[in-house]
């Protein structure tokens, strides 16, 4: 696997993980992905056929409820983290052209 | 007895007999922080003017009979992924250094309500990625044995407060250990519930299927005690279990008779350091002649635990660490170009390079052409250790082995080696995948003088389990404590400032 994680991939999973690595970065990121990518695929020395993949160890069913607004007015509490705000809505640089 | 050596419970117990203040107890709490901050760094935020404030208003209500839970009063403090109101939560992050979160985590506010005096939040690996407290962004923890070694992590900010007499208990995560093994570094006693007991709402989430909070106190009867005030079915999170058996502190029986305890030979094969070894297992002696029935078996599979587990929680860290984004909260980078841009200016200027290696290795696991290989590939590894587990407790009632393969090492010293570093978690880290209960207990000290842990594990729902074996273990031997636990707040008044509110 080492051998086959390439600029393209990196860039490839930087495009998917929304960041933005220096070449030295990208470097480190390469050398660290492969190298735990080959202790990782010490999986498949485990036969795992017909074994359904286990998301929860409990079985996890929907649950339904009334669509009842519990709490309060909180837009004042939620925008002091904002790191931008305008007319008591969060502010993001421009999004369509 | 000094105030700051009792128990949690002991101490709950003189503050409702009015033998002692909750403020006295506080500010001799504050006053050992002040005294040993600058050395350990447990903490991210000390809230000093709030804790007194809680407390004069929890002495209040416990005089007028409102408060009678066995917690009332006592200060502790939490581990900084837990969002407590009004105070800020970093997740010893720089993307959320300035985060005041609105609200307060629902284990947090139950303690609250009890009565519990927070004293702060403490330091732990960013976003509670790394088994050593060091990639925190606020600097690293120092263990209280030794300073020049790693509490652990990544609750080791908790657990070195804990050690050091900082607070009389402290909550903590565990994803893959992180309750466990800086338990066993500190030599305090830790509980990473089953899965579901408690409510995970106001954690800021890791690797949600398996992320767990827990107590950390240094008894088992104190770690009792908050894990019943904390348990409980949640609306709020809907992986919370309704459970009926959360009196953990009936389990407290000086009896092990009858008691089926099984030792995996996998766990104390190649890799694990020889005097942890042994005292592992003359604490299982220590069991047997209490009447424990006690046998090796194989467990198997435990190499295979890393590795499944490092897929699953990089790929949920992936997706939840996608909500740091530099608009609702957090970071904002100040120069980009674009919508685009800023996200990843900001994401990449405020993440440490642990979290970046693991939300890249996420990513590319859950990516086109290899989620089949990879992530799919991990979670039917993760059925194959639950039914391991499953067989091994029709034979036991509690599975016995180290925490850790070895004591606290010196810092620095894993950080430069991550996959070195994820090779520690080896004996906890299937715990989480099988979603099972397991506690770390101390059981003695090397020849270097740093604290050993044994690890007790049962099955779902069994906490009572190892409570028992843990309490009856711990009768054998006596609370030990670091030298500088005792130096008490003697002068160096404000030397913890810069994180004093």
């Amino acid at each position: 696997m080492e051998n086959m994680i390439t600029d393209e991939m990196i860039e490839y999973v930087a495009i998917l993980a929304k960041l933005e690595l220096s070449r030295e970065e990208r470097e480190a990121a390469k050398q660290d992905m492969g190298k735990m990518l080959r202790y990782i695929d010490k999986l498949n020395e485990l036969d795992t056929s017909g074994v359904e993949p286990m998301s929860h160890v409990f079985p996890v069913e929907n649950v339904f409820r009334e669509d009842v607004v519990a709490n309060g007015d909180m837009r004042e509490d939620m925008l002091t983290n904002a790191p931008e705000q305008k007319d008591g809505s969060f502010k993001v640089p421009k999004t369509v052209e | 007895m000094e105030i700051l050596e009792m128990s949690a419970v002991e101490l709950g117990r003189k503050i409702k007999a009015r033998e002692i203040g909750v403020l006295e107890a506080t500010e001799a709490a504050l006053a050992q922080i002040r005294a040993l901050e600058p050395v350990l760094n447990c903490f991210v935020t000390v809230d000093e003017e709030g804790a007194k404030r809680q407390a004069a208003r929890v002495q209040r209500q416990i005089d007028e009979g409102i408060l009678r839970g066995p917690l009332a009063g006592v200060p502790m403090a939490v581990k900084d992924n837990m969002c407590l109101e009004g105070l800020p939560t970093t997740c010893s992050s720089k993307i959320l250094e300035n985060f005041v979160p609105p609200y307060t985590a629902e284990a947090v506010r139950k303690l609250v309500k009890g009565g519990a005096v927070v004293l702060g939040k403490t330091n732990m690996d960013e976003f509670a990625m790394g088994s050593t407290t060091e990639t925190s962004a606020f600097g690293e923890t120092k263990n209280p044995w030794d300073p020049g070694r790693v509490p652990g992590g990544s609750s080791g900010g908790s657990c070195a407060a804990v050690a050091a007499n900082e607070c009389f208990y402290a909550l903590g995560s565990d994803t893959g250990g992180s309750i466990r093994q800086p338990s066993s570094f500190c030599g305090v006693t830790g509980i990473k519930p089953t899965y579901g007991t408690v409510s995970r709402y106001g954690l800021i989430a890791y690797g949600s299927s398996l992320d767990q909070i827990g107590p950390i106190a240094r008894s088992v009867g104190d770690c009792a005690a908050v894990l019943e005030e904390i348990a409980f079915q949640d609306k709020k999170d809907s992986t919370s279990v309704r459970r009926e058996d959360c009196d953990f502190t009936s389990a407290l029986e000086d009896n092990v008779k009858g008691m089926r305890i099984g030792i995996p030979g996998d766990y104390l094969g190649e890799g694990l350091d020889g005097e942890v070894r042994a005292a592992v297992l003359s604490a299982a002696k220590e069991l047997e002649e209490k009447g424990a029935l006690v046998e090796e078996f194989d467990l198997s599979l435990v190499e295979y635990g890393i590795p499944a587990y490092y897929v699953i929680a990089s790929a949920e860290a992936s997706s939840n660490l996608s909500r740091f984004d530099g608009v609702k909260y957090g970071y904002r980078a100040k120069e980009y170009e674009g919508l685009h841009g800023m996200y990843k200016k900001s994401r990449s200027e405020g993440f440490g390079q642990e979290v970046k290696r693991r939300i890249m290795l996420g990513s590319f696991v859950l990516s086109s052409g290899y989620y089949d290989a990879y992530y799919l590939k991990a979670l039917r590894t993760k059925a194959l250790i639950k039914q391991a587990f499953d067989r091994a407790f029709t034979k036991y009632d509690v599975i016995l082995g180290p925490t850790a393969p070895s004591t606290a090492p010196k810092l620095g010293e894993l950080l430069s080696d991550p996959l070195k570093m994820y090779l520690g978690d080896i004996y906890t880290i299937a715990v989480n995948l099988a979603g099972l209960p397991g506690m770390s207990v101390p059981c003695g000290r090397d020849s270097k003088g740093m604290p050993i842990g044994l690890q007790l594990i049962g099955d779902c729902f069994k906490e009572k389990n190892i409570i028992r074996a843990g309490y009856a273990y711990e009768c054998t031997r006596n609370h030990e404590m670091p030298d500088l636990a005792r130096r008490q707040g003697q002068g160096m008044a404000g030397a913890a400032e810069g994180k004093v509110r």
